[in-house]
């Protein structure tokens, strides 16, 4: 604060207030109509404070069975995206760390093009070569299958190098401890750099679960068996019948159950959330 | 390359450990990649049953195509608009949260959690409140301004709703950047300026935006490739490119093309056409962010 400026102090609450409410007011609105009963939505607009029906709404979308195109019980859709999320983090931060141990630790032929080749995934988003790609599980029969969902995800140039950049600060001191005390390379990953790498590993975790769980076009293409369903996909195929029916309580329930889990990541792990967010882009 | 001083003798091991990454790209990346560059010069025909080397007339009939330039106008508009939107409306949240000493942490969390929503998401929440028949917005642009939203109809009522759902949904990233950007700025130059007697306005026009230019590039950057790629979800859940176009952007083009129109030839070279556009934005993010914009 350099002076104090009354009126600016004023400016600036009435300028964060609006951009609040404004963030908000989608949800709110979702979150609404999503208590109200079908017959709410025949006729005029949409009510604007809730009602009681919520609980029943949303025990039946998570049951299934409320229409014909909404007959995938919500449940197993967020188990999908669970499932599909945690294997996502998972798989990318295992398979970037050991890439990055080695790319820092060893010197071995084919080092820089190996770095190379991983950097190009940085330029291929999934968007842009997506028929070839769906052409290549659909060849290695991995449609509908949880493997499908998220292996070809896991490749990662951002956590690649999140993870080269936090070795190379480590001292190299550290290593030469190690290896004057008989450690092997494994040994001294295992021991040494895990244990120091772990709120790096904690807070590109949190990112990692949020980009899985966000996953929209991939899961779309690949998933024809309802079994496999994600939630984020899957109100799209509801709400493109949703304008025949007025079913908007049980679409807007589905939303506001996909926006829960990872909302509720960014809210209590706001630390973590921050540091893998600016670590990530760097 | 950076390395270390001492580094492990083995022969075998770095190759294991780069296998799952390497196999992955290979797999799913170069081999799909390597595919639409090799389908952008051959031409099926409308059977699938024998194919022809054709050069670069799938890119030359792109080029004459009205609906392919079409796009790209939609592209340029779309991308602008949430872009320009997104940084400001950011900036000025960013601005204002600085200032606060006790409350900017509640501020914060009240304004970044949209992060979390999926740009799919984002879109269904919008497309429900922009609603002809029931929405609230359309409901109040009719009583107050007598105006008829319909963006099943209207083209721009339906640019504005993705670009209104992709602001949305971008304004919390660009807010923590600009945040961290701002706490970087030494208070002690605007005391400085303070004392020289320039005003808050002049103070954020010398020194604080010039200051904050490297933040603002980079955003600029990742901003354009969102706004690029990842709203395909907010475009596909909402208005599905229409209507009549409108709001048929570059990547679903490309999908729609190659999913929908079956029409290979041409989706394969709009990938690479866009494969090219990545390729020259990330350069540009990585030759130029890290070093600062001066004057």
């Amino acid at each position: 604060m350099v002076e104090n400026q009354r009126w600016l102090d004023i400016f600036a609450h009435a300028i964060l207030i609006l951009g609040v409410a404004t963030v908000a007011f989608p949800v709110y609105i979702a979150f609404v109509a999503s208590t109200h009963t079908s017959t709410a939505f025949v006729s005029g607009t949409i009510p604007l404070t809730p009602s009681t029906s919520g609980p029943g709404n949303y025990g039946n979308v998570l049951s299934g069975g409320v229409a014909a195109q909404m007959s995938v019980p919500i449940s197993l859709m967020l188990f999908n995206s669970m499932v599909m999320a945690l294997l996502i983090a998972a798989g990318k931060i295992v398979i970037s760390i050991i890439s990055a141990f080695a790319i820092v630790y060893f010197r071995f032929p084919f080092r820089i093009l190996a770095f190379w080749i991983i950097f190009i995934t940085l330029m291929l988003p999934v968007e842009v070569r997506i028929v070839p790609t769906f052409a290549v599980i659909a060849d290695l029969g991995m449609l509908n299958s949880y493997a499908g969902l998220t292996v070809p995800l896991m490749a990662s140039a951002t956590a690649t190098f999140l993870f080269r950049q936090v070795f190379l600060t480590i001292p190299d001191e550290m290593m030469e401890a190690a290896r004057i005390d008989g450690a092997g390379p494994m040994k001294f990953f295992r021991d040494i750099l895990l244990p120091l790498s772990q709120t790096n590993i904690a807070a590109l975790f949190v990112i990692l679960f949020i980009y899985g769980w966000n996953q929209y076009l991939w899961p779309l293409l690949i998933t024809t068996d309802s079994g496999y369903y994600t939630i984020v996909a899957g109100i799209k195929r509801m709400a493109d019948v949703v304008e025949s029916e007025p079913l908007w309580n049980y679409i807007m329930a589905v939303t506001v159950l996909a926006m829960l889990p990872p909302v509720a990541v960014v809210i209590f792990m706001q630390r973590l959330f921050i540091k893998g967010l600016v670590d990530s882009e760097k | 390359m950076q390395t270390k001083r001492t580094i492990f003798g083995n022969k075998g091991l770095p190759y294991l450990l780069l296998a799952p990454q390497l196999v992955i790209t290979a797999i799913f990346f170069l081999w799909p990649a390597g595919q639409a560059v090799r389908q952008s010069f051959l031409r099926e025909d409308a059977f699938g049953l024998s194919t022809t080397f054709v050069g670069l007339r799938n890119y030359r009939a792109l080029l004459d195509s009205p609906e392919y330039l079409g796009a790209l106008k939609v592209t340029v508009v779309f991308s602008i608009a949430t872009v320009v939107l997104a940084l400001g409306i950011a900036l000025m949240l960013a601005l204002a949260v600085d200032r606060m000493l006790r409350s900017a942490a509640p501020y914060t969390t009240m304004l970044i959690w949209p992060y979390a929503v999926a740009p799919a998401v984002a879109g269904i929440l919008w497309w429900f409140i922009f609603n002809p028949a029931i929405g609230i917005l359309p409901f109040v642009l009719e009583r107050v301004w007598g105006y008829d939203w319909n963006h099943n109809l209207t083209g721009s009522d339906a640019m504005i709703l993705v670009v209104v759902a992709a602001v949305w949904k971008q304004i919390s990233y660009n807010f923590l950047f600009f945040v961290a950007g701002l706490q970087s700025i030494p208070t002690s130059l605007r005391e400085a300026a303070s004392i020289d007697g320039a005003g808050p306005f002049k103070r954020f026009w010398s020194i604080t935006l010039p200051l904050l230019s490297p933040t603002t590039f980079f955003l600029l950057v990742v901003n354009v490739v969102y706004t690029l790629f990842d709203t395909f979800a907010i475009i596909d859940a909402t208005t599905g490119g229409g209507p009549a176009q409108a709001t048929t952007i570059l990547v679903y083009k490309v999908y729609d093309d190659g999913f929908v129109g079956l029409n290979l030839g041409s989706s394969a070279a709009q990938s690479v056409i866009l494969m090219i556009i990545v390729m020259a934005l990330t350069f540009i993010q990585f030759r130029y962010v890290e070093r600062k914009v001066t004057y």
